[in-house]
């Protein structure tokens, strides 16, 4: 039995396949990447996941139950791409307001906060009010007051964006760290470098479907081109072989798509028998980001690949 | 429920606290017994300035007096042998404010009569000397047409009528003047709560659109709590400001003698007719169902509020960022109020009419027009009939638009057509 699993879920809107059959599961503990493009159904999927939406079809079930909206909503943190505050509110009781909301007592509320605001070095932020933080800072409060309840479920939509290095890598260690700690995190984002970084698996969401299912190294296995980067120790200028084509070419650097019916062996045999001498021999998987935009757009791979490893 | 609570208690707690809130709570009453009292001290001062006028009368229209209505308290004064030309660089320095100049007048078409004076007489004066004037030509016309002026004062008539009420309580006395206006005064201000608090409701749900906190707030409560919450907090902060206001009021009126002092005494220096005035007043009010009307209040401001709220809800979550677009979708949902404050002009005038009835049974209308009937003790299937309707069309409306709310607060961009929020609260 997986944490949460989605069966055939449907969400139809007057105009749009929003959401059109799509079932995934998700590991307790794990970070989850959801991907797609703008428009995907990505925030009518989370959505319905946090029961604002009911789906037309299919089932949602939280730690093999049914998803309850009104029940299991303190077992759900989210933070949505739109996200706000009220902007006259003092922060201190505004994340107290919104713990309350998920189900905690004003006590317990008031402790928590206090707790994460030293954690984040934000007490002496408590009597501010969220007009006078910059959109960082807001950021970070919006983290906190998402993950104060201790959810089990925790769904970021572009955690990151306004963040800057230093808070973005404090936000992604506490991510981590609620991971340890038994909360499952979905994570949706644009940011293709990310996934890779932080989610064990991902789903590719396009126009209401999903077309990717896997954690992100069997993706880029499934996905290799058997593309190589061979660096050589001098520039060689005239070089072909039946067993490659050369597509690319960087300095001392050659990028290679071994021809089918040919191995590694076959290439390094060619350069041995040139007498040229091999610096570095390795393979290039294909970054998340070349299969999303392949994915997506339909482009060869190739294409992409020059600009961005090359 | 627990949640509606404590939306409610945000809500109420975050106004209340405003410095905004204090400023209009306090400020509103005193500028209003503030005026109130310019007003009384104006029109008391306005009736006993008294003005010495000279008359110089070539016709002799007045013969020897002059014959004054009861309440003219100036002094006329007759000046013989004088030429208007001369004598009007004199009048000043005679003590009189104006001089009035009778021409030889032909009786069937008087002309060429003036007053001149230093400054411009208002409408009132000149009203008065006209009415001096008046009187007089009258006076003459009647001796020439051979009728005796004191047989003509004998014969006019001036009466006042009397509308004792029969009601299960036996005959009260005539409450028309003091229906009519704590009718008016009820029905505006139910007008004022409704167009107030409904916008409050509206900008407040539009705050929470614009600063993207909406659907923050609906992954943990559901719309419709976040909705109601927001509108009891709302109703609440009215209700604490409209009890503040009255307490205020009554305070302020029990200091307002202490205050002005020479008003007391103007007041009790007024002659006999303005005493009685207000004897019938009390009179009055206590011919009126008093505890109907506060109950009635209390529930119309409530049941119209709720009403409209969710109505102003909707159209807060339907709009963007922009106030413009705001005030293009609130032009229907103004428009009844603008309705029943009209017909409510009506109903105090003509409670029974078949219009009066009408709007206060309709649910839109009846907060206002009920208001400005109840105090003519309307049947009471009709007052139980309107608060039921109130009821239904309260919860009706609460339905409807909790729908086009839970779809709007999550739709950015584009402001929804009418067409499409019907379509959101007819979805399943």
């Amino acid at each position: 039995m997986q944490f949460l699993e989605v069966n055939h879920l449907k969400k139809y809107f007057a105009t749009q396949k929003a959401v059109d059959d799509i079932s995934f599961g998700i590991n307790k503990g794990s970070i989850f990447g959801l991907l797609g493009p703008n428009g995907a159904g990505k925030t009518t999927l989370i959505r319905m996941i946090t029961g604002i939406f009911y789906a037309d079809e299919g089932t949602i079930s939280l730690e093999g139950k049914k998803f309850d909206p009104t029940k299991d909503v303190g077992q759900i943190g989210y933070m949505p791409e739109e996200r706000g505050l009220y902007k006259k509110m003092k922060i201190g009781e505004q994340a107290v307001y919104l713990a309350q909301l998920k189900g905690l007592s004003r006590k317990d509320a008031m402790e928590k906060v206090k707790q994460w605001f030293i954690k984040f070095e934000m007490q002496s932020w408590w009597n501010k009010k969220v007009e006078d933080l910059s959109k960082g800072m807001g950021q970070k409060l919006q983290f906190v007051t998402t993950v104060l309840h201790e959810p089990k479920l925790i769904i970021l939509d572009e955690p990151f964006s306004g963040l800057d290095p230093v808070n973005s890598n404090l936000i992604k260690d506490e991510i981590f760290a609620l991971s340890r700690k038994g909360s499952t995190i979905i994570f949706s984002t644009h940011r293709m470098e990310q996934v890779e970084e932080i989610c064990n698996h991902i789903i590719l969401v396009n126009k209401g479907m999903k077309i990717l299912d896997g954690s992100v190294s069997e993706i880029r296995q499934q996905f290799k081109e058997n593309l190589y980067q061979v660096g050589l120790e001098q520039d060689e200028e005239a070089i072909a072989s039946e067993t490659f084509d050369l597509i690319g070419k960087k300095n001392m650097d050659l990028f290679i798509r071994i021809k089918t019916g040919f191995s590694t062996n076959d290439v390094l045999q060619f350069f041995i028998e040139k007498k040229l001498n091999i610096r570095s021999f390795q393979e290039l998987l294909p970054s998340l980001n070349d299969i999303f935009i392949k994915l997506v757009e339909g482009t060869p791979l190739s294409r992409q690949f020059q600009n961005t490893n090359a | 429920m627990n949640k509606i609570w404590l939306v409610m208690q945000r809500e109420y707690l975050t106004r209340v606290r405003k410095r905004s809130f204090l400023l209009t709570t306090i400020l509103v009453p005193l500028v209003i017994i503030g005026f109130y009292a310019a007003i009384i001290a104006i029109s008391l001062s306005g009736s006993t300035t008294s003005r010495n006028v000279a008359i110089i009368d070539k016709d002799g229209l007045f013969g020897d007096s002059v014959e004054k209505s009861k309440d003219d308290n100036w002094n006329y004064s007759f000046i013989d042998r004088q030429d208007l030309d001369s004598y009007i660089d004199k009048y000043e320095k005679n003590g009189f404010s104006s001089v009035l100049f009778i021409p030889p007048l032909n009786i069937d078409s008087p002309g060429g009569i003036l007053v001149h004076s230093h400054a411009a007489l208002s409408l009132s004066e000149k009203i008065k000397i006209e009415s001096v004037i008046n009187r007089a030509i009258e006076k003459k016309r009647m001796i020439a047409a051979h009728i005796d002026p004191s047989q003509y004062k004998a014969i006019s008539s001036d009466v006042s009528v009397e509308n004792p009420v029969d009601s299960q309580n036996g005959v009260k006395k005539s409450i028309a003047g003091v229906a009519y206006a704590i009718s008016f005064v009820a029905g505006i201000l139910i007008y004022m709560i409704l167009l107030i608090y409904g916008t409050m409701v509206m900008r407040g749900v539009m705050e929470e659109k614009v600063n993207r906190i909406a659907e923050v707030i609906v992954s943990s409560v559901k719309p419709f709590q976040l909705m109601m919450g927001k509108i009891i907090g709302i109703g609440a902060v009215g209700l604490t400001q409209f009890i503040i206001w009255i307490l205020l009021m009554f305070v302020l009126q029990l200091l307002l003698p202490l205050i002005f002092p020479s008003l007391v005494h103007q007041v009790a220096a007024q002659s006999g007719q303005q005493a009685n005035m207000l004897h019938e007043v009390l009179a009055g009010i206590g011919g009126l169902p008093i505890g109907l009307i506060i109950f009635s209040f209390f529930f119309y401001f409530l049941g119209g509020y709720l009403l409209y709220a969710s109505l102003f809800a909707a159209i807060g979550s339907a709009v963007s960022e922009d106030q413009q677009e705001a005030q293009q979708l609130t032009l229907p949902i103004i428009m009844p109020v603008i309705l029943g404050f009209v017909i409510m002009t009506k109903a105090v005038n003509d409670p029974n009419n078949g219009l009066a009835i009408f709007g206060s049974l309709f649910p839109l209308t009846s907060p206002i027009v009920m208001m400005g009937r109840i105090a003519y003790s309307p049947p009471a299937w009709q007052i139980i009939l309107s608060m039921v309707l109130l009821i239904l069309g309260f919860l009706f409306f609460t339905w409807l638009t909790a729908k086009i709310y839970r779809t709007g607060i999550l739709m950015y961009g584009k402001k929804a057509s009418w067409k499409e929020m019907i379509k959101w609260a007819f979805r399943k």
